[in-house]
């Protein structure tokens, strides 16, 4: 390559490496336009380069999966010819430069994901992590993304029902921001983003192509750079949630036409991405127009046209006879929708512009990416993270409350109130439960449930036994809400993987993740990668896997509440899996820093635990549960208080590795002594363990060692409530 | 009964209470596109909460200069029963066809969480069918809810029991704490002259069935169906 050929790939930003792949496959220098597109598509956001061979090792397959990884969502069947569409996806890199916009746009990008699966999206659950509260960015980067989830999630009417907050100075100038979109389609309404058919028109519907978010993929794909926060922004898309609605509506209506034969959002590398795809996936080829696509200004390239990110936009291909009637099934809801090319037999994209060709190669060389096979190597001082730093003696009590007001503990309900979650009528519990339970209103009483979770904590340590910790957790929120997991989906946020430590962490953590799903028998339905997860030349974040989990619920009327119902109520531990201080939260809290290894999650064994409660959960047994995870059984049995205003007495050990240790597992369950005879009938055949801790009374939680009279934990209600009510945003 | 539900093309409540009204109770509904022009064969219209036309002017600003807004004033002047739910409410005051304003929450964040509110006055189809002094449970979810007028309206308003809904606490005491966005004297709902326009700020269709956590809000739905069909076969006149 020339030192020019070289300068003009490198500012396509493809690297040398790539292009000499590209002109392999070509068989000839790609033009400028090729190059940009290529480089779009090849960045890490899209093509999922350094991933792409580890991900195969995720479980995908279970007789309910309708369409599964490939697709712009997983679809899962749930029953009563009903499916869901579930996919959590990253914005991470554009809620960094701009909070609200960033945040707004990925909420708006994967619902759009789910609409394209044919199905009408009713839930959200976001997953955000930031720096300190206390300090002033992350304290605006949270109002930012909050205010914009907010902004975009409210107007368009897709509840945001549940999801996560966690804060760890590794987050302080690269938040992350996980968005899932839950759909709900007929089982036989699946649609496809595969295009067919020579000769049927492919039709640009949505809002109009502007000069925002041009190569926001690439952008994405990179560490960040404060002396560039200013350029930045331009990489970043604007939202618009009214013509967001008006997408959905249209859109669904215009599918119960039957005159759609593929559809496909334009997110990332907006027209260059949904026509390439596409036809890859179809096996055919896609002429594009572009004098034909609708913009918002005069003179912008054919470059900026086919990469431009502007939001809400779709791509579908029609039938010739039903083209008129969805075009103009568009244009009633005020959204553009014009004709601006058509499917070939012949396996190219042909890029036309001003009656020239300005692109024309195969969608394959666009939609595969090269596979990298990074190097990997555990970081050097993985044994010395395993040493349990030394303890300072602390009062369990004091302890306890610290743990309560810590921000990955403490209520979100100062976020989640300023989300609506009830549009839709379908939310059944909203925010601030361990799952959120949706209805079905389609089809009564079938219902969802679906959990978010992620743990930095554990996967930094840890990252393949914090990942399996991660779903494991997930699951145990859907058991209390009686529900069967039916569906994964992750988001997983790296650093950069071309160090070799950080794709080794990525690596175990996908083989965590395989281990944890394989023992819950779930298959992972869809998901994204965001690595470059890194600022002005640090570390980069913590391993952070963040999983969603939906599950089928069979009767929504029947789940139970976190807190304890009634004074007399028998507490009962559920499951004996391993736990213990490494990689705690207590450790955290109380020596000031974390440490140490998280106890060996032993996937079949929690998996047990969990479908014990969630069969005594449908079956009436149980007034209440709740999973214990950050700060172990304590903070478990306080929250248990607190959500149902009563106190208890427990008697049981009070050393800090039995209170405050974590594993997995392990619920804190109470019901009637009638209830609680037919749970240990069912506890006994399935061989899980139950430890009887106490009872629900009074206004305190009393927690008494055994053959001892003074408690070594004896706290108000009031008091652990108001630390756990104590986060302000 | 025939209910109307307009369909302004942001709004995001309109399947909800269509829902509502056909599914929980057995009504007919027809959904009024914003862009029509006749409201035809209909007994009583319910203005859905969203964000009708996006709403990046002031809430409702766009929706009250919509085609279907003549019909809607005839519909409203010949006495039929309309009910204008949070950005339903914003409409029918930017409309003028309900006095005073909606402003930003005092808080400047949008808030989703239930409120109690205290039925004040039953002179109108929607709390006909209910008790004065009466507690209802349903939830909010808005942005811009802080109702404002000026000192003489809201006098007036008092004084010709056109004040429907005042938020309050869960014994029905109307106390600061429970006001959830600092709307003047705790007005969560209000009437025109003639009783027949009525707007709140709560979502009574999220709160029409116990599994939701409430079904106290169907009880506005219910009472304007015994109003209209207690009107038959008259033709629909004065609301009072």
């Amino acid at each position: 390559m020339s030192a020019l050929e070289a300068a003009a790939a490198s500012r396509a930003g493809l690297s040398a490496r790539d292009h000499r792949e590209v002109c392999a496959r070509l068989g000839r220098e790609p033009n400028p336009v090729e190059a940009r597109m290529v480089a779009v598509m090849w960045s890490e956001h899209c093509g999922y380069k350094h991933s792409k061979t580890a991900l195969r090792r995720l479980p995908g397959r279970s007789p309910r999966v309708l369409s599964g990884p490939g697709e712009n969502a997983g679809v899962v069947a749930l029953g009563g010819g009903w499916a869901l569409a579930f996919k959590m996806e990253s914005h991470n890199h554009p809620s960094a430069v701009d909070p609200y916009n960033g945040a707004a746009t990925g909420v708006g990008g994967i619902i759009r994901d789910i609409l394209a699966m044919g199905a009408r999206p009713v839930a959200l659950l976001d997953s955000l992590r930031f720096g300190p509260l206390d300090e002033p960015r992350p304290r605006r980067l949270a109002a930012g993304v909050i205010a914009g989830i907010a902004g975009y999630g409210n107007a368009i009417g897709v509840p945001t029902v549940g999801g996560e907050l966690r804060t760890a100075p590794c987050y302080r100038d690269t938040p992350l921001v996980n968005v899932a979109c839950l759909g709900l389609l007929r089982a036989d309404r699946v649609a496809t983003a595969a295009a067919a058919g020579p000769g049927n028109p492919v039709l640009y519907v949505g809002a109009r192509t502007g000069r925002d978010g041009i190569g926001g993929a690439a952008f994405a794909s990179t560490e960040l750079d404060g002396a560039r926060e200013a350029t930045d922004r331009a990489s970043v898309q604007m939202g618009d949630p009214f013509t967001g609605k008006l997408l959905i509506e249209a859109t669904l209506q215009a599918l119960e036409t039957g005159g759609v034969v593929a559809i496909q959002d334009m997110g990332a590398a907006g027209l260059t991405c949904a026509a390439s795809e596409m036809a890859a996936r179809g096996g055919v080829g896609v002429t594009l127009d572009l004098d034909r696509v609708p913009l918002r200004e005069a003179g912008m390239r054919p470059e900026e046209i086919l990469l431009s990110e502007s939001q809400e936009r779709m791509l579908l291909v029609v039938t010739p006879a039903a083209v008129d009637a969805i075009a103009g099934i568009f244009r009633r809801w005020g959204l553009a929708a014009e004709v601006v090319g058509e499917v070939t037999a012949e396996r190219r994209l042909r890029v036309l512009a001003a009656g020239r060709v300005v692109a024309d190669l195969p969608p394959d060389v666009l939609a595969e990416a090269p596979a990298y096979d990074p190097a990997s190597e555990p970081p050097a001082d993985l044994r010395e993270r395993w040493r349990l730093p030394q303890l300072p003696k602390t009062d369990p009590a004091d302890a306890l409350l610290r743990l309560l007001a810590h921000p990955d503990v403490a209520s979100k309900r100062a976020v989640y109130e300023q989300y609506d979650h009830a549009v839709g009528i379908r939310t059944v519990v909203g925010p601030g439960a361990d799952a959120a339970v949706l209805r079905v209103l389609e089809a009564p009483p079938l219902g969802v449930a679906l959990a978010a979770d992620g743990n930095a904590r554990w996967c930094a340590a840890d990252p393949r036994r914090g990942a399996a910790f991660v779903v494991l957790e997930a699951a145990a929120n859907l058991a209390c809400a009686g529900a069967e997991p039916v569906a994964v989906t992750d988001c997983l946020n790296f650093g950069s993987p071309e160090r070799a430590a950080g794709y080794w962490a990525f690596v175990e953590t996908i083989e965590g993740i395989a281990e944890a799903c394989r023992a819950l028998d779930v298959p992972v339905v869809g998901g994204n990668v965001s690595f470059y997860n890194e600022a002005d030349g640090g570390a980069g974040i913590a391993p952070t896997p963040v999983v969603g989990l939906a599950g089928a619920v069979p009767d929504v009327a029947r789940t139970v509440p976190v807190g304890f119902q009634r004074d007399g109520d028998v507490i009962v531990l559920v499951g004996d899996g391993e736990t213990g201080l490494g990689a705690s939260l207590y450790v955290q809290v109380v020596a000031g820093q974390a440490g140490g290894r998280p106890a060996d999650p032993a996937p079949p064994r929690a998996a047990a635990a969990i479908a014990c409660v969630r069969d005594a959960v449908r079956g009436g047994l149980l007034a209440s549960a709740h999973d214990c995870a950050d700060g172990g059984l304590a903070v478990a049995l306080a929250e248990a208080c607190v959500a149902g205003a009563r106190g208890a007495s427990v008697t049981w050990l009070a050393q800090p590795d039995v209170l405050f240790g974590e594993g997995t597992g392990r619920f804190v369950v109470s019901g009637s002594p009638s209830q609680y005879r037919a749970l240990e009938a069912m506890a006994r055949e399935r061989r899980v363990a139950l430890r009887v801790l106490g009872r629900v009374e009074g206004d305190r939680l009393r927690i008494t060692p055994p053959g001892t009279r003074a408690p070594a934990v004896d706290l108000s209600v009031e008091a652990m409530r108001a630390a756990w009510t104590s986060l302000e945003v | 009964m025939t209910w109307g539900v307009v369909v302004f093309p942001g709004a995001n409540c309109d399947r909800d209470c269509a829902h509502v009204l056909r599914a929980v109770l057995g009504a007919d509904v027809v959904e009024v596109w914003h862009a029509d022009r006749a409201l035809d064969g209909i007994d009583a219209l319910v203005l859905p909460g969203g964000f009708s036309y996006g709403d990046y002017l002031r809430s409702g600003a766009v929706a009250a200069t919509a085609a279907i807004m003549p019909a809607l004033r005839a519909f409203a002047a010949a006495g039929g029963p309309v009910l204008g739910i949070c950005n339903g409410f914003q409409i029918l005051t930017e409309a003028r066809l309900l006095p005073g304003v909606l402003m930003r929450n005092r808080s400047l964040r949008f808030r989703c969480h239930p409120v109690w509110v205290r039925v004040e006055s039953v002179a109108t189809p929607f709390t006909a069918g209910l008790r004065a002094g009466e507690v209802l449970q349903m939830p909010i979810a808005h942005g811009e809810g802080a109702y404002l007028a000026p000192p003489e309206t809201l006098d007036a308003l008092a004084a010709a029991g056109r004040i429907v809904f005042r938020y309050c606490d869960a014994r029905g005491r109307v106390v600061p704490a429970a006001n959830p966005n600092g709307s003047a004297a705790a007005i969560a709902g209000v009437a025109n002259a003639a009783g027949n326009v009525v707007g709140l700020m709560p979502h009574p269709e999220r709160a029409s069935e116990a599994l939701l956590g409430s079904s106290d809000g169907r009880r506005l739905f219910e009472s304007a169906a015994a109003w209209v069909a207690s009107r038959r076969p008259a033709a629909s006149g004065a609301a009072r």
